[in-house]
């Protein structure tokens, strides 16, 4: 399915539009390359979110390439995108991650119970092992049968981290995961993230507003420098939208 | 299975909703259920009002006037037959049994019915139900009277208690026949049929009571009837004597009518009624002339005069018609006068006159067929009868009839059923689709983690087929439960036996529309949710 040797993220003269017109993201190229830790950084409203969705296959480009892995999502239907999704990628929200109805362990279990190829990368270890070992990691390893109620927003944060990392997907998405943490509880996030992400030899795509963090990541990528869409068009970007929707 | 697990979390973390959710579906299945055992148990206790009987044959009239006012003592009866009519009916062959109905008395509001002792036997009601007593037994001499459950919960009589029987069917400015008073002999268990509400007594028993009133003075002026109870006995022993013969009369009538047709009428046949002139109290009765409605026919000690049986209230022979039967019954009459003054040893024609005229008025005759098959057949020759103009109606056929007359409730009962459904699918689909919108983070997360557009159609669509489907096991089995604890009190206090049985057609159409609404509903927050969790997973805001 995934070419081993291509970068795990390639964009090409992408175009993404909501509306007809009205371009959000413009992006001429765009590489990220294996294991990377990278530190997508924008202001609101520049696309960083779009971006995400774009990189998931949840979103579709109007013009041009996503590639991730080698896979051109513009040639994959929905379905075959969802599929790829769980199987090669781990997700991580800003907030609210988990399904608050189930435990932690089977939020944790969910992907690889979801999806046979990301269960089969487990190779013979138990489910049980797999997730002791991932929340082993990430610290949560006694709460693993609390009530989602019950854990704390970090400790949300992080059973998110495990349940994104577990089966060894190669690119973790992580939108602005650490807005709802306080300063040094950001940091310690981080540190586990990062470390279960370079055991799991997984690219790491992190989109924050937050400065602070930069210094952690091996790259930095400001969007507002490769987005064109809103450097050429920064008035009629969002400002420009209501009159827009005024004028239809 | 994933799927279910996440389902029954996802329903157990919304337990409220859930269960508003299903109650409300459970109760309209209830009462969408619950209406439809009401109404075939309506309809079941309404078909088993009269059972056993294949048919009923009354004066010439509506069948449905045969029917109400024999089966339910609605409205007065047509006209009276003669008993005599009965008991040559009696010997044909596709007959079983007869009993006699005769109707025109009351007892404080209830009606009084005479019959034979055979009514008991034969009469069945609901399923197979047999009239049984719960006091006492059946009336055999004629003082002795037989009262309906209802009758003596009312009037709290138990055997013994002496009844005074009252002509006309008010008690007000009518004759009481207080010279011949009866005595309870038994008390029927309850049917919840009109038999609750009627007084049973012997056929001699309401000849005895208007030979008391004739004696006494009290009743109609009756001159030309004699009298005296020894002629009127007489009679009836005439009669009884000369039914074979006047039977073999009108097979015979019967038989020639056909080719009496084009013969020329007799020369004053149709009124010939030999030394006979009507009696001057008799209504003047002219072929084609309508009494005044409610006109009893049965006039204590006053029968009508031979002529008088061509011509029935309500009845309108075209005058051909009118014309052949006239003759076919002269003919049957002067046939059985013949033949009667040819047998009886007393051979005056005043006597055979007034023989017809004692004839006992009967009000109706149950009739048992050998073949139920025949009963159609029968029917149909009863209808034709040619000496006297009757009504055979098959009670089942009859109360299908009035049932369509009066059914429409039941059509109105089916739409509040539908509108119950539609509203309470409505709230299924109000409450899974807010829930949804609740729920918008949860479909996006699963989304996420690899869930398909099929996966989370699949939940949603089981989640709201299973809040469909608990709904209606639990409507059901309220239903089953309400049968359990009302049935009984219902059938004490309204007479409605309301069978416990298995789900019909109907039923099963209801539940399945319920259902398969409930799984369609699933669809619409599923396509949204498809739609939209694609944006949402992904945006902050959510």
């Amino acid at each position: 399915m995934s070419d081993a040797t291509a970068p795990a993220v390639e964009l090409s003269r992408l175009r993404f539009a909501y509306r007809a017109g009205h371009d959000v993201l413009a992006i001429d190229h765009l590489t990220i390359a294996r294991a990377e830790t990278v530190f997508l950084h924008g202001p609101s409203g520049s696309g960083k979110t779009t971006l995400l969705g774009l990189l998931a296959g949840v979103l579709q480009a109007t013009s041009g390439q996503v590639r991730v892995l080698g896979q051109d999502f513009s040639t994959m239907s929905s379905g075959a995108r969802d599929a790829f999704r769980a199987r090669h990628l781990g997700y991580v929200f800003q907030m609210f991650n988990l399904i608050p109805y189930l435990s932690v362990r089977e939020n944790i279990l969910l992907p690889i119970r979801l999806e046979a190829a990301r269960r089969a990368r487990l190779g013979t270890a138990s489910f049980e092992a797999a997730v002791q070992d991932v929340a082993g990691q990430l610290d949560i390893a006694r709460h693993l049968d609390s009530p989602i109620a019950e854990l704390s927003v970090g400790q949300q944060q992080r059973v998110a981290a495990a349940r994104a990392l577990i089966g060894s997907p190669e690119v973790v998405i992580a939108d602005e995961p650490t807005s709802a943490l306080d300063t040094d509880r950001r940091e310690r996030f981080l540190e586990l993230l990062f470390q279960s992400c370079a055991k799991a030899h997984a690219t790491l795509v992190f989109v924050s507003h937050d400065h602070t963090l930069m210094p952690l990541f091996s790259r930095i990528v400001e969007l507002p420098e490769i987005n064109t869409a809103a450097r050429g068009s920064g008035q009629s970007g969002t400002p420009a939208a209501p009159a827009g929707r005024g004028r239809a | 299975m994933l799927i279910l697990r996440l389902a029954f979390a996802s329903l157990r973390s919304r337990v409220l909703t859930t269960l508003l959710t299903i109650a409300s579906i459970a109760l309209s299945v209830t009462l969408l259920v619950g209406i439809e055992t009401v109404r075939a148990g309506v309809r079941e206790s309404f078909a088993g009002t009269i059972r056993g009987v294949d048919l009923i044959v009354g004066a010439r009239g509506g069948t449905l006037q045969v029917l109400l006012s024999t089966v339910f003592g609605i409205g007065s009866p047509a006209g009276s037959v003669k008993r005599s009519t009965m008991e040559r009916w009696e010997a044909h062959p596709a007959v079983k049994w007869v009993v006699p109905y005769s109707l025109g008395d009351s007892h404080r509001g209830f009606r009084v019915v005479g019959t034979t002792s055979d009514f008991y036997e034969r009469y069945r009601f609901r399923r197979d139900s047999r009239i049984t007593f719960a006091a006492g037994r059946a009336a055999v001499a004629d003082t002795e009277v037989v009262i309906g459950s209802d009758v003596a919960e009312r009037l709290t009589y138990e055997v013994g208690t002496p009844v005074v029987v009252v002509h006309g069917l008010r008690d007000i400015g009518t004759s009481s026949h207080d010279a011949h008073p009866f005595r309870v002999v038994g008390v029927l268990a309850r049917t919840f049929t009109p038999i609750d509400r009627s007084v049973y007594v012997t056929l001699e028993g309401i000849e005895a009571m208007h030979e008391g009133e004739a004696v006494a003075g009290t009743g109609a002026p009756a001159p030309a009837a004699g009298g005296t109870t020894g002629v009127v006995r007489e009679e009836s022993t005439v009669s009884r004597r000369s039914t074979k013969d006047r039977a073999a009369a009108i097979v015979e009538a019967n038989t020639r009518r056909a080719a009496s047709i084009p013969v020329a009428p007799p020369p004053g046949t149709p009124m010939a009624m030999p030394g006979a002139e009507p009696p001057p109290g008799t209504p003047p009765m002219m072929p084609g002339a309508t009494p005044p409605p409610g006109t009893p026919m049965v006039m204590p000690g006053a029968a009508p005069p031979p002529g008088a049986l061509l011509v029935m209230p309500g009845a309108e022979p075209p005058p051909a018609v009118v014309q052949q039967v006239k003759q076919a019954a002269a003919t049957a009459v002067a046939s059985a006068r013949d033949r009667a003054a040819a047998s009886a040893p007393r051979p005056t024609t005043a006597a055979d006159v007034e023989h017809d005229h004692g004839d006992d008025q009967i009000t109706a005759f149950f009739v048992g067929t050998k073949n139920r098959f025949e009963a159609l057949m029968l029917q149909r020759e009863m209808n034709t009868d040619l000496v006297e103009p009757l009504t055979a109606i098959i009670p089942g056929v009859a109360l299908g009839e009035l049932w369509q007359n009066i059914g429409s409730a039941e059509v109105g009962l089916r739409v509040i059923a539908i509108f119950a459904v539609a509203i309470s699918i409505t709230g299924m689909l109000v409450a899974l689709y807010s829930s949804l919108e609740a729920r918008r983070r949860e479909m996006a997360i699963l989304r996420a983690v690899g869930a398909g557009p099929r996966l989370i159609l699949s939940l949603l669509v089981l989640e709201s087929t299973l809040l469909a489907f608990l709904g209606c096991v639990i409507g059901v089995a309220f239903v089953y439960a309400g049968l359990a604890i009302a049935q009984g009190p219902i059938e004490q206090r309204f007479g409605l036996h309301l069978a416990v049985r298995a789900l019909g057609t109907t039923e099963y159409t209801y539940l399945g529309i319920v259902l398969v609404s409930g799984m369609l509903i699933g669809f619409v927050p599923a396509w949204k949710a498809y739609r939209t969790s694609l944006v949402d997973g992904l945006s902050p805001r959510a």
